[in-house]
């Protein structure tokens, strides 16, 4: 029975953080060049940020429940999930990435555009390395509510640390709850120490 | 040929006029100072010259050609810049700071490590000691040495100085002025140097031009200013 448990624990936890490492690497790498972008062209800043932000403040149900009848993207299981979770996963790294590359230091920015640099090389060699910092600490937030956000997945049968939760709450037992919540919530602090840990390496100065 | 001509130069932005009618020229080997109040236009003046801005009216020609027929990358690249806060990348290294412009121009490592190392040498900060250093570590006059080696690098006709000793104290100020003076002797530059300090602009310029709110109100040989009668020339000579 224990070691049943055990079992359970090392599956979900294994099914948890793949969709969270699958979230968190579409919202990389969906959220970094499109912030990117935004600061090439800040008319496009307002209503890209914006979406972002109202996509935050959608219960996340209410977004399974909004996904689920969408042909490809939608349906049950992980994948509308996956998709969920990277339309949160976003907002704090597209915001950091603009904040990040856009609160360079002018006069840096400016004199190597006088030193002939050109666009790409600029954000190559200034102001991405300078940005970096700010860029990882929107991933790790992300990273860190995501794993949270994640375990709501069980509901659309995703799978993951959730399972035990929602099993948990309909069966009123504790134990299958803390099954569920604890390991998601040493995840997270995990990949928060982590991830705090490599963002102060990368301090640039 | 002069080797930076302005004519006429109408420069405005978001409704603003910036310089109204600005012409100017400097010879090769001249250093033109550019003297001034804040917003008179000065710094403006330099950023047309290299093609970080273009005239809205009249011409501003470099080696006879105009900014806006350059290459802009090329152009930047062949004139060297200083500025105020110096603008020296945080995160590189001053060998790397130095040898900037050079490895843009695709010059190989081991010449831009030669060339870093002289660099360093002629702007007193021997190499063995600041090569690997950041430019936190390094107090301001140095890292406004380390902004002339950089602007030197790719051994540039012109240079253009954006009151790049304004933020220091006025010992070091004084120091990085004669170091100016020997530098301009050796490698006869021209330069066009940004200020609103009289004293500095009398003592590095070989040629001065007052700017008053985006015109050139006197335009003279530097041992001239002093005798010149506009009232905005009195002003700033009243400063000596």
């Amino acid at each position: 029975m224990r070691s049943d448990l055990a079992n359970d624990i090392l599956q979900l936890t294994r099914e948890h953080l793949v969709l969270v490492g699958i979230a968190m690497l579409l919202a990389i790498l969906i959220g970094v060049p499109v912030g990117i972008l935004l600061t090439r062209h800040p008319s496009a800043r307002q209503w890209t940020l914006g979406l972002a932000s109202v996509m935050q403040t959608v219960p996340s149900l209410a977004l399974f429940g909004f996904l689920i009848p969408i042909p490809f993207i939608g349906g049950i299981g992980p994948r509308t999930v996956i998709v969920s979770l990277v339309l949160y996963a976003l907002l704090p790294i597209l915001r950091n990435t603009f904040v990040g590359v856009t609160s360079v230091d002018p006069a840096v920015c400016e004199s190597a555009i006088a030193m002939g640099m050109t666009d790409g090389q600029l954000l190559r060699q200034v102001q991405l390395p300078l940005a970096a910092r700010t860029i990882l600490a929107g991933i790790r937030v992300a990273t860190v509510t995501t794993i949270g956000t994640a375990t709501i997945a069980a509901a659309i049968g995703g799978g993951g640390l959730g399972v035990f939760i929602f099993r948990g709450v309909a069966s009123v037992d504790t134990t299958q709850i803390l099954a569920g919540a604890i390991p998601s919530a040493v995840l997270a602090l995990l990949a928060d120490w982590g991830l705090g840990w490599v963002e102060r390496k990368l301090s640039p100065v | 040929m002069p080797l930076v001509e302005f004519r006429n130069v109408v420069y405005e932005i978001a409704g603003r006029t910036i310089l109204s009618g600005v012409s100017l020229s400097v010879e090769a080997g001249e250093t033109l100072v550019l003297l001034g109040r804040s917003g008179s236009g000065k710094s403006t003046a330099l950023k047309l010259t290299n093609g970080m801005l273009f005239p809205t009216s009249g011409q501003v020609l470099v080696g006879g050609r105009s900014t806006r027929d350059w290459d802009p990358i090329k152009l930047k690249r062949g004139i060297g810049y200083v500025i105020q806060d110096v603008g020296l990348f945080p995160h590189f290294t001053v060998a790397r700071n130095v040898g900037l412009v050079p490895r843009l121009e695709g010059w190989n490592d081991p010449d831009v490590e030669r060339r870093v190392d002289q660099l360093l040498e002629i702007v007193g900060m021997p190499a063995a000691d600041y090569r690997a250093r950041y430019p936190r570590q390094l107090s301001g006059g140095q890292r406004q040495r380390i902004g002339v080696a950089r602007a030197l690098a790719a051994d540039p006709a012109l240079l253009l100085f954006d009151e790049p000793f304004g933020a220091l104290d006025p010992v070091t100020r004084l120091e990085l002025q004669q170091q100016f003076q020997i530098w301009q002797k050796d490698f006869k530059k021209t330069s066009i140097f940004v200020t609103h300090d009289i004293r500095e602009a009398l003592r590095l310029g070989t040629h001065i031009a007052l700017l008053v709110n985006g015109r050139v109100e006197v335009s003279t040989q530097a041992a001239g200013f002093s005798s010149s009668a506009s009232p905005e020339a009195r002003a700033f000579l009243a400063c000596l």
